[in-house]
């Protein structure tokens, strides 16, 4: 099937690093399916519509240079009579076509934002907070010492229903990771919500979908679907703070970034920087990617992000805090060492 | 009933009434009296001229995305400039382009349709133009000063709300609403008033051409629609930026969805209000070019109004990702699947005509081709938007861009151009030159389709609207490029109408009243029409009076050469009911569209003008409705 609507898109067939039409869970499976019987379906009637338009051409058509023709010319009561059921048999299967498609969207529409699992206790909550321009994660806990708290990177367990969570710090976004589900938007104000699932492991791309300023371009996120004991795995180490550096280079780099202004907006478990402005940093070095996937995460580039912070990824509210050169270096070692 | 109707053909000796009508109805010479014209005619070349030049300038602003998206990463512009330039594309082609030329197609139009000599309120009629012109330069005069709007055509709150969009470009983009907002109301009052009441007598309601139907219906929709828009622009955005109403700030209990509900509510019949004529126009294209009348009239006229109706009906498809309940959203899904049935029975009723007519394959006819084409994909991926869950997917995408291009320029940018052919010789007195029309013609296709297709390939590879650059990684490079190669063919093509429109304004060959042969009132008409368009206002016995034999035709008589008159007809059946005195050239629309001018755009800078706006206003007014003596002396 996918393989099926893809020979029906003419270009672009190259490798997308986030696709609709690449499904990798039973919601996007389903909506793909959905799309490719719509799209078969409408594109003959797109065809039967084009040919007749087109044949009606060939049909006792005299050139603009073969004049005079008569004025005006009237077909005759027969002809008219025969258009006259020709178009109405015509509105009526259009009737039935689209009774047709509306039930199935709707039964669709009910498969795809409930959870597949009858036990929705099953579920797995996320709770997703857009800001401008990044994404706060958070997996909430009845137990608050088993809160996790993460940014721009969702673990989700293969197999299992996961139910998003989402509201707005700040304007509208929205959350989308098109292997996986539709996209939801993100409103201040408003808690929404959608399911989501992964049928097999793999890395899936999101993407902010609602214009949302300056960086909309650059507000991604990675979902990251693990079988689920690696999910358990990750969890546990989620809920560890920050282990305290053991080498002097690194202790140096801790010491930069709590006297400086970095822990005035970010947090780091187990130290003394709290910020809650930009993401919490307790981690930091298991993420792949550095502003909300906009650098993948390594020295070079935390070192360019954290000089000129500007200059990657015009307007963020990251500030630009002036690292003495000697202090950079122990600083991004730091950083990278908080696994 | 004042005027007797003859049905005997009129005496040869008009040249003394002629003369006289002239010097009653015309333009004089020189500025002051330019700037005091009120006939149709003349305000409706101008909103054709002006939303042309708009047409432009938005297609530049594409230009320059379609540059920047060229290639991964690029650095051509920056996120700030790119916001404010599809911004300004947006709110260019939906405010300034798309419906002004409408709104100018139908003032020239109609009056002569219907066999009348002016619109029922000239005066309304200039004050609204110089409204949008002053709205337009108002936009783009803020441009000059670097004070672009960049929040979106759509201004979501809380984005576009004083917290997040600082500067006064937004404040400029709601008050240029209002300026067309005034504009689009002005043109649908009259043309409401001059359908319903100044058709030719005999032109009952089922006689009335289609194009006239398509602007009744178009007429109605803004009526509703348009206050919506100036309440979320005006009253919920501009005051929550100027003076802290927070009627939409979630930050103190406002909502910022309830914007969206008003938004779309207007936004969504926006979409009919631009392609409604254009459907008209088909038709009217069809008719001549077919040389046939319009098969299945009740169907089509119908299936307009129950357009008109269905499109209130389902502005939430375009928030479904806002997650409202289920229950909702399936009628909401209905109801968008439901205008595809009214605009299927509009298709085959013209695959019906041109299966039976005998064509004439003109250029005006190939962008009803085109149309066909192309409006019926955009159709058919509005039907797949209508769906929810593939809505989810494809909102917000690319998808929705290359959906959106294919119903507006397939469904109305097509259609105005065909009919902007097919009446050439009516406004200008020359036909336009077929060979370049035709070449421009496939230019413009090619290059849309270039443009607008691979966009639904890549928007479900996941490209999101509204970003200013992209990754290399994300594999959406080559359909990217394909886009920007097609934008500047159609720029080509464009380029190519441009010279074939001055070449023929020059050179074209002179045309008679009735170049195509058509059946309908306007080729009655000298080409161009002059200022009172008919010597005798004609008496219709049928649907095509010109397809009728010759000593049919009736005339009105009865009516006073001496001053601007024109008939009243009944509601229904076009029935003489008086005579009416319609008033003359006056600067004084002019300067009350000026003096509310310098209040609306001094508003964005204090409140306070608003009341500079009132007192200019009622000045305005005064001058505007001062008694005059009585009309009988001249």
């Amino acid at each position: 099937m996918k393989r099926g609507v893809l020979l029906l898109l003419p270009v672009g067939v190259a490798f997308a690093q986030q696709s609709a039409l690449d499904p990798a869970g039973p919601y996007a499976h389903r909506i793909e399916l959905l799309g490719a019987f719509f799209l078969g379906l409408l594109g003959l009637i797109f065809l039967v519509v084009i040919i007749l338009a087109l044949l009606s051409l060939t049909r006792r058509h005299r050139g603009i240079d073969q004049e005079p023709l008569e004025q005006n010319h009237r077909p005759s009561e027969s002809t008219e009579r025969r258009l006259t059921r020709t178009v109405g048999i015509a509105a009526a299967v259009t009737v039935l076509i689209l009774l047709g498609l509306v039930v199935i969207s709707v039964s669709a529409g009910k498969a795809t934002s409930t959870p597949g699992n009858p036990d929705p206790a099953n579920a797995l909550v996320i709770e997703i907070t857009g800001t401008q321009w990044w994404w706060q994660v958070r997996y909430p806990n009845e137990d608050a010492s088993r809160i996790v708290v993460d940014a721009n990177e969702l673990h989700i367990p293969v197999g299992r229903p996961v139910l998003i969570r989402g509201t707005s710090n700040d304007v509208i976004h929205s959350f989308w990771v098109p292997n996986l589900q539709g996209k939801r938007d993100l409103i201040p104000s408003h808690v929404t919500t959608d399911w989501m699932q992964a049928d097999h492991a793999g890395r899936f791309r999101g993407q902010c979908a609602e214009f949302c300023g300056l960086q909309h371009a650059h507000m991604a996120l990675w979902v990251i679907a693990e079988p689920p004991d690696k999910f358990e795995t990750w969890r546990a180490h989620q809920l560890q703070p920050a282990s305290a550096p053991a080498d002097p280079v690194r202790q140096r780099g801790q010491q930069v970034f709590l006297d400086g202004a970095c822990a005035l907006c970010h947090a780091i478990q187990g130290t003394a920087a709290a910020g809650q402005v930009g993401p919490d940093l307790t981690h930091f070095g298991r993420r792949s990617t550095i502003a909300a996937g906009t650098l993948p995460n390594n020295k070079g580039n935390l070192a360019g992000w954290i000089a000129d912070p500007q200059n990657i990824k015009p307007g963020t509210r990251m500030a630009t805090v002036p690292v003495k050169a000697e202090e950079m270096q122990p600083l991004l070692e730091y950083l990278e060492g908080l696994q | 009933m004042n005027s007797a109707i003859t049905t005997q053909a009129a005496s040869a000796d008009d040249v003394a009434e002629r003369g006289q009508l002239d010097s009653v109805w015309k333009n004089n010479p020189g500025l002051v009296a330019w700037f005091s014209a009120t006939t149709h005619q003349a305000i409706g070349k101008r909103y054709i001229v002006t939303a042309f030049v708009f047409l432009l300038l938005g297609g530049l602003e594409a230009l320059l995305m379609r540059l920047q998206l060229a290639s991964p990463e690029n650095t051509f512009l920056g996120p700030s400039r790119y916001n404010q330039i599809f911004t300004m594309h947006g709110t260019t082609m939906m405010f300034l382009f798309a419906v002004p030329v409408m709104e100018g197609m139908g003032i020239y139009l109609v009056p002569l349709l219907l066999g009348t000599r002016n619109v029922a309120f000239p005066r309304l009629n200039a004050f609204g133009y110089w409204m949008y012109l002053a709205g337009g330069l108002f936009l783009y005069g803020a441009a000059l000063t670097n004070t672009l709007p960049d929040a979106g055509w759509f201004a979501y709150p809380p984005l576009s709300g004083p917290e997040f969009s600082a500067g006064k470009g937004v404040d400029v983009w709601a008050q240029m609403i209002t300026f067309t907002e005034i504009s689009a109301m002005c043109v649908a009052v009259e043309l409401v008033v001059t359908i319903l009441r100044m058709r030719a007598p005999g032109m009952s309601l089922n006689r009335m051409p289609m194009f006239c139907w398509s602007m009744l219906v178009q007429s109605f929709m803004i009526i509703f629609a348009m206050p919506a828009v100036m309440i979320t622009s005006t009253v919920l955005l501009l005051n929550d930026r100027t003076i802290g109403t927070h009627f939409v700030n979630p930050a103190e209990g406002g909502d910022p969805l309830m914007y969206q509900h008003l938004f779309w509510f207007f936004g969504h019949p926006e979409v009919y209000i631009i392609f409604l004529p254009a459907l008209g126009m088909v038709s009217s294209i069809l008719e001549a070019h077919s040389r046939r009348g319009v098969f299945g009239y009740p169907a089509l006229v119908l299936s307009l109004v129950g357009n008109g109706f269905i499109a209130f009906g389902l502005w939430v498809h375009h928030m479904f990702a806002t997650g409202l309940p289920q229950i909702g959203e399936a009628y909401f899904t209905a109801a968008s699947m439901m205008i595809a049935i009214t605009s299927g029975i509009q298709i085959f009723c013209w695959l019906a005509m041109l299966w039976t007519g005998r064509l004439q394959l003109t250029a005006a006819l190939h962008f009803v081709f085109g149309f066909i084409f192309i409006f019926v994909m955009g159709g058919m991926t509005g039907v797949m938007l209508a769906s929810i869950p593939l809505d989810l997917q494809a909102h917000d995408t690319y998808f929705v861009v290359a959906h959106f291009h294919y119903v507006l320029i397939g469904g109305a940018l097509f259609p105005l151009f065909g009919g902007f052919h097919y009446w050439f010789p009516k406004f200008t007195g020359r036909l336009i030159g077929e060979r370049l029309g035709k070449i421009s013609f496939w230019i413009l296709f090619i290059g849309f389709n270039a443009t607008f297709f691979p966009m639904h390939a890549v928007g479900l590879q996941g490209m999101t609207r509204r970003i200013y650059t992209y990754g290399a990684d994300m594999g959406w490079g080559t359909a990217n490029l394909l886009s920007t190669i097609g934008a500047f063919v159609i720029a080509i093509g464009g380029l190519v109408f441009i010279v074939n429109v001055l070449r023929s304004l020059r050179q074209g060959t002179v045309a008679d009243a009735n170049p195509w042969d058509a059946g309908t009132l306007e080729w009655a008409a000298d080409s161009p029409p002059a200022s009172y368009n008919f010597t005798h206002l004609p008496v219709i016995t049928g649907r095509y009076p010109l397809w009728t034999a010759k000593d049919s035709r009736g005339i009105v008589t009865g009516l006073r050469p001496d001053r601007r008159e024109v008939l009243i007809t009944s509601l229904m059946d076009a029935e003489p009911h008086h005579r009416s005195t319609l008033p003359g050239s006056s600067i004084w629309p002019l300067l009350t569209a000026a003096g509310l001018a310098i209040g609306l755009v001094g508003s964005v800078a204090a409140f306070s003008w608003y009341f500079v706006m009132t007192a200019l206003g009622i000045i305005g007014f005064i001058g505007w409705f001062w008694p005059r003596p009585p009309l009988d002396v001249k």
